[in-house]
């Protein structure tokens, strides 16, 4: 469809920091020569508006009339000849994908009265100097833009706009299954991308002979979705022969396990809903939920991550009868951003745009939601080159009596916010796949952009709603998008669907397209119908498109029209039952692994430069300040903490109730690089790591929930397997002796790279995140010190446990003596440092993790901008351990504590119990100062330490460039 | 004393309302929300309120550019009706977001008293979006409510927020006869151009502005996130050294000075 393009620019004499980035970005892929780059802003417009229309608009609505000049070409126009010495990227979204400035362009249009003809966008880079435009090209398709989402033209206008239409195929489609056999089932299951296994199809074939007939194609493609593993966790829940034995349903007999038996009376709604629920005061409970989207986000980081926020989101807005989200929390596994370009499979993404495309991802849908991202951690592995993790999470606050839903017969299918489109088919089933080399080309079906305004919207309805008490039961669209939704809703009940009413993005979806089709920002509600008016006037109130698509029934049948024709007639007890149970071998087989001879350290200093520099380990302050931390004014502990604001900072502390003291803490623990050694070790120190944080923020280890999300390589390998049943036994036997209860989690089992004859597979990880309430946020601390003359308290025993650790790893090692959990000392630790910080004696406090004590110390000080002094041969320790070992050993369970001298044998007595030794003090001379008695291991100026933590993820290059020497 | 009615907008993408809200109340006015869609539907119900507020957010997505499609939305529906409502006495506020759809609608800095765009907020020179605490000193500048020369810190959230004139002629008219209420300083208090005390670039250091008259107020940093005491980043070493926290953070003096404002005209 032809159309008028309008590029809008900013005028020569006023900077230009687009075109700038783009420049940075084209030689940082390696074009040599450009001299200057001018971004433009693109906007195509339907060729129904008339010339004087479009520059009308032009004027008033695309360009700053400050700042900005447009050029207009007519819908006939040919393509300009490039100025010399100059050629022009155009970057434009493929047909199909989400184009959210569109939709806006498209209201301004309306507001100023004139007709509302189809719109686009596109961005476009005139770069002078750069030779070869094929060559140009290429680097564009990487630099500025993704090859998935994206099309990148050189010298042309972009042609006008994608038609859309396409034939619609309103045909049933019976899928005969009666004369296959096991293969031919699987091939079937394969070719349709279904992603189910022989067993499952032997189960559907024999469900359709029993009714004698058989199966429509939106039929399998329900059952399909809905016994997906990203929906039915039917690995965990399957029986696993492990040691002997046969576990049936390993979370029930686990995870679940261990929240039943701790039955802790702040538990509301536990693994029932779409995130946890947990009691926050007499009125208000928060829940949380941490998903994965790693499968979308290895293909298009910036979309992926973007619509896994928006997801986890909805998943919270969709709890009970709907929560308000007050944060999110996002945790990262990269490969190291400077992986070498030949050490990069083909198909895979250089890791730094990945990095790159994640954080402006969350950033771009976080941020435009309103909700703040105040947690989370970034940690790299050679092993996730082709499965980068994206872990994401959401909080949510709701009225305790609104904590369940109340699902009824009778009432209307509410389906509210974003229009369906063809994106995200087959998500569901994807997301079980392994990627190979290919992916990126054939995938492109399950990527999607995200449009959080239209979310927004939504969210703000919803909430609306809530507060008028106007729906019974809701839930958001996820994978496998309403087939998935309502078929959940209707469990136990029965649900009669008219697909026709559901609005469309475009024409041209075939009926079972738009049953599962994935497309974002949809919620659907169940409505009685004396409330359903009111509740469409509050949807209209809040701009937020609202449609009826059935009623809930009581037949116990799914059943799925398109204009009055039965496309799908299923029913629910199949539906939600008929899974065969999956049963698989799982053996551990201990890797061999060994400790390394290493020479005595002589490079102290050197020594803990390399461990802040380590991108595990160093400031994370680039990603961090581009999340908005502080929205909702709820932040009384921001994620950088300090005299100058950029130390780390163990937990967020929120106040969701503006003007009470009462708080949540929030903090995570993981650390893939233990699994290389023992999964045990991992998952052990993922609890331990999340509780040490949440207790040296000021959290109460004894108000503390937990959630569990797995991340694996591949389930299918009774080894890989075996290595998950081990860590999940260690996690729950040490979650009992916490008496933290999960209370949501999620996994990911399937994260394997297939590049030729090569599989990359990721270490086992296991993410825990830990939420607490605190009745006085005024006791919680940061990590920064706070005064010179303070005593430094170390809690805790240090052990000669550095395999995987830090120190090693800078020494190309990796080890055999991974941390382990001393259980009961664990506890003791936890709560004997909480009785010390809720007693007012501890100033700042700060837990050992990656990089040991050295690096604690070091953080606790760049925080304060004070120096510290520490004798090594103080520290508590199992057994007499090399300096070098005390400095960098991980052993778990350690607290390092900044305490008022006078306060000392008052925290005495609260420590009673637990090891604990002063260590040194803070100073007012500004060095790191590490001793061994009287011998001087280390004396680093702290400024040479903290550009050494600065400098690694300085991507903009002005972290570094404000420390004070 | 009475409570001035405060208007707090929604829209589509606004997301501070309810911080804003919450900051209102506290101060001593009677706050209310009112959708763009209502607002719009009855435009004469800005006659009932004392107080406009435009909160922060991305109203619209930000698509176009920030505040663009609201601004374009509430001049179509509106006309000159926010110009009168300031006219007869009312007070506004635009914090962030809400700031920039005030600037594309031409209520600031309105040296002309008419509704042209005669500054911008565009990109920060980083080309992304931050979020960092800096250091303010309101000027003595026009404005009815803020009072002068003090020093405030509170959090700056955006990507777009350059403050940019036609001309340095322009840009220095701000500075000069009293529009610039708000800047950003370095760690002596000087005004700064320099990253990071001024977080996006703007020349002269403008972080806020006021209008002709004085009634207007719009600036990018957060008064509404930091009007509680536990907002402030370092409040756990004013804790610590003095005992007790204030009973406000530095965002409240805003709310609490256009409410007084607000009660002195009646």
């Amino acid at each position: 469809m032809q159309a008028w393009r309008v590029d809008v620019l900013v005028r020569p004499e006023h900077p230009d920091p687009a075109g700038a980035a783009g420049q940075r970005a084209l030689a940082a892929a390696g074009v040599h020569g450009i001299t200057a780059v001018r971004s433009k802003r693109g906007y195509l417009l339907g060729s129904d508006l008339s010339e004087a229309q479009v520059r009308s608009f032009a004027r008033a609505v695309l360009c700053d009339p400050v700042l900005d000049l447009f050029v207009v070409h007519a819908p006939d126009a040919v393509d300009p000849e490039p100025r010399p010495g100059t050629h022009t990227l155009v970057v434009r979204p493929r047909s199909g994908v989400t184009d959210p400035v569109a939709h806006s362009v498209q209201k301004a249009l309306g507001d100023l009265q004139l007709p509302q003809v189809a719109t686009g966008t596109y961005r476009a880079f005139e770069v002078q100097g750069a030779g070869d435009g094929q060559q140009l090209v290429a680097a564009a398709r990487r630099a500025l833009a993704n090859d998935v989402v994206h099309e990148v033209l050189l010298d042309r206008l972009p042609p006008g706009l994608p038609s859309g239409a396409g034939s619609t195929d309103l045909g049933v489609h019976a899928i005969p299954l009666a004369h296959l056999d096991r293969h031919g089932l699987e091939q079937l299951s394969k070719k349709g991308g279904l992603a189910l296994d022989g067993d499952e199809m032997l189960a559907i074939q024999a469900h359709f002979a029993s009714l004698g007939r058989a199966p429509t194609r939106m039929e399998l493609e329900t059952l399909a979705q809905t016994w997906s593993e990203h929906c039915k966790h039917k690995t965990l829940t399957g029986k696993v022969r492990w040691q002997g034995k046969v576990i049936d349903n390993l979370l029930k007999s686990t995870i679940a396990h261990v929240t039943r038996t701790l039955d802790r009376d702040f538990c509301v709604s536990v693994f029932v809903d779409n995130a946890g629920i947990v009691k926050f005061d007499d009125v208000d409970s928060v829940c949380i939920k941490v998903e994965t989207h790693n499968r979308p986000s290895a293909i298009e980081p910036f979309g992926g991550a973007g619509t896994g926020v928006g997801g986890v989101i909805r998943d919270v807005l969709g709890t009970g009868l709907g929560a308000r989200p007050i944060a999110n929390t996002d945790v990262f596994c990269f490969a190291p951003p400077d992986l070498r370009a030949d050490e990069v499979p083909a198909g895979c993404l250089q890791p730094l745009s990945v990095l790159k495309g994640v954080v402006s991802g969350v950033r771009d849908y976080g941020n435009p939601m309103g909700i703040p991202t105040v947690n989370g951690s970034v940690h790299f592995d050679e092993n996730f080159v082709g499965n980068p993790l994206v872990y994401v999470g959401n909080i949510g606050i709701l009225p305790t009596a609104r904590a369940h839903k109340r699902p009824k017969a009778g009432n209307h299918i509410v389906a509210l916010g974003g229009r369906t489109g063809r994106d995200g088919i087959h998500g569901a089933t994807f997301s079980s796949l392994e990627l190979h080399t290919d992916s990126e080309k054939t995938s492109s079906g399950a990527v999607q952009i995200g449009d959080p305004i239209t979310e927004r919207k939504a969210m703000d309805a919803v909430l609306r709603c809530a507060e008028l008490d106007l729906f019974d039961a809701i839930t958001d669209c996820g994978a496998g998008g309403f087939s998935s939704a309502i078929g959940e809703m209707a469990e136990g009940f029965g649900a009669d669907v008219e697909l026709q009413h559901a609005p469309l993005k475009y024409q041209g979806l075939s009926p079972w397209e738009v049953w599962i089709s994935e497309a974002q920002e949809r919620m659907v509600l169940s409505v009685a119908p004396a409330h359903l008016d009111r509740l469409l006037q509050v949807c209209r109130e809040e701009a937020c498109e609202a449609t009826v698509l059935g009623t809930f029934t009581d037949t116990g049948k799914l059943v799925v029209r398109h204009a009055g024709t039965v496309h799908a007639e299923l029913d629910l007890h199949f539906l939600h039952k008929g899974l065969p149970i999956r049963e698989r071998e799982a053996i551990y087989r201990p890797g061999e692994h060994r400790e390394p001879v290493l020479p005595k350290e002589t490079d102290f200093a050197g020594a803990l430069l390399a461990a802040l520099g380590d991108y595990g380990v160093c400031s994370k302050e680039w990603i961090i300040r581009q999340y908005d931390h502080e929205v909702q004014a709820a932040s009384a502990g921001k994620p950088l903490c300090g005299v100058r604001e950029n130390g780390p900072s163990d937990a967020a502390v929120l106040t969701p109730k503006l003007g009470s003291r009462r708080g949540v803490v929030l903090s995570n623990g993981l650390n893939p690089r233990y699994s290389r050694i023992d999964p045990a070790a991992m998952a052990e120190c993922a609890l331990d790591e999340a509780m040490r944080n949440l207790v040296a923020a000021g959290g109460d280890p004894d108000y503390t929930a937990i959630l569990d999300n797995y991340c694996w390589g591949n389930t299918k390998d009774p080894y890989a397997f075996g290595e998950l049943v081990r860590a999940t036994e260690a996690l729950c036997a040490l979650a009992i002796t916490y008496r933290t209860p999960f209370v949501s989690g999620k996994d990911s089992l399937h994260n394997e790279f297939r590049a030729g004859d090569r599989t990359i597979r990721i270490p086992g990880c296991i993410l825990v995140t830990a939420m607490g309430v605190v009745t006085d946020v005024q006791k919680t601390l940061t990590t920064d010190c706070k005064r010179a003359g303070s005593l430094l308290v170390l809690v805790g025993t240090t052990k000669d446990e550095l395999g995987g650790s830090v120190y090693y790893k800078t020494k190309g090692q990796l080890g055999a003596n991974a941390p382990r959990v001393d259980h009961t000392l664990g506890r003791q630790v936890l709560h004997a440092c909480h009785r010390a910080i809720d007693a007012g004696l501890v100033r700042s406090a700060h837990d050992l993790s990656e990089g040991g004590l050295a690096v604690a110390a070091t953080e606790m000080a760049i925080g304060g901008q004070l120096g510290v002094r520490i004798d090594v041969a103080k520290v508590p320790v199992a057994a007499p351990l090399a300096a070098e070992r005390v400095l960098f050993s991980e052993s778990q369970s350690r607290i390092l504590m900044e305490v008022d001298p006078q306060h000392l044998p008052a925290l005495s007595s609260r420590l009673a119990g637990v090891p604990f030794a002063v260590i040194g003090e803070v100073t007012a001379a500004r060095d790191v100062v590490f001793t061994d008695a009287e011998h001087e291991l280390l004396a680093v100026p702290l400024a040479r330490a903290e550009r050494a933590w600065l400098q690694p993820l300085d991507l903009d290059g002005t972290l570094t460039a404000e420390v004070r020497s | 004393m009475s409570s001035p009615r405060a208007l707090i907008l929604r829209a589509p993408g606004i997301n501070c309302e309810r911080e804003t809200f919450d900051a209102f109340a506290r101060a001593g006015a009677a706050p209310e929300f009112v959708h763009v869609t209502q607002l719009l539907a009855d435009p004469d119900c800005l006659d009932r309120f004392a107080i406009l507020a435009v909160p922060g957010g991305f109203a619209y997505g930000d698509d176009i550019s920030s505040g663009r499609v609201l601004a374009q939305e509430l001049k179509a529906g509106l006309g000159d009706r926010l110009l009168r409502f300031v006219d007869r006495g009312g007070l506004a506020l635009g914090i962030c977001n809400g700031f920039q759809a005030l600037v594309r609608l031409g209520l600031l800095p309105c040296t002309q008293h008419r509704l042209e765009e005669e500054v911008t907020l565009t990109h920060n020179l980083s080309n992304h979006y931050e979020c960092r605490w800096v250091t303010l000193q309101t000027t003595k500048s026009r404005c009815v409510f803020l009072p002068a020369g003090l020093t405030l810190r509170w959090p700056a959230a955006h990507g777009e927020g350059r403050l940019m004139a036609k001309d340095a002629a322009m840009q220095r008219l701000l500075v000069d006869e009293g529009y610039a209420a708000v800047l950003y300083v370095d760690a002596q208090g000087q005004p700064t151009e320099r990253y990071p005390a001024n977080p996006n670039g703007s020349p002269l250091a403008i972080a806020g502005l006021t209008n002709r008259s004085g009634r207007v107020l719009g600036i990018m940093p957060h008064p509404d996130r930091s009007y509680l005491p536990t907002h402030m980043p370092q409040w756990r070493r004013t804790l610590q050294e003095q005992g007790n926290l204030p009973v406000d953070g530095d965002g409240m003096v805003v709310f609490r000075e256009m409410v007084k404002a607000a009660q002195a005209e009646g």
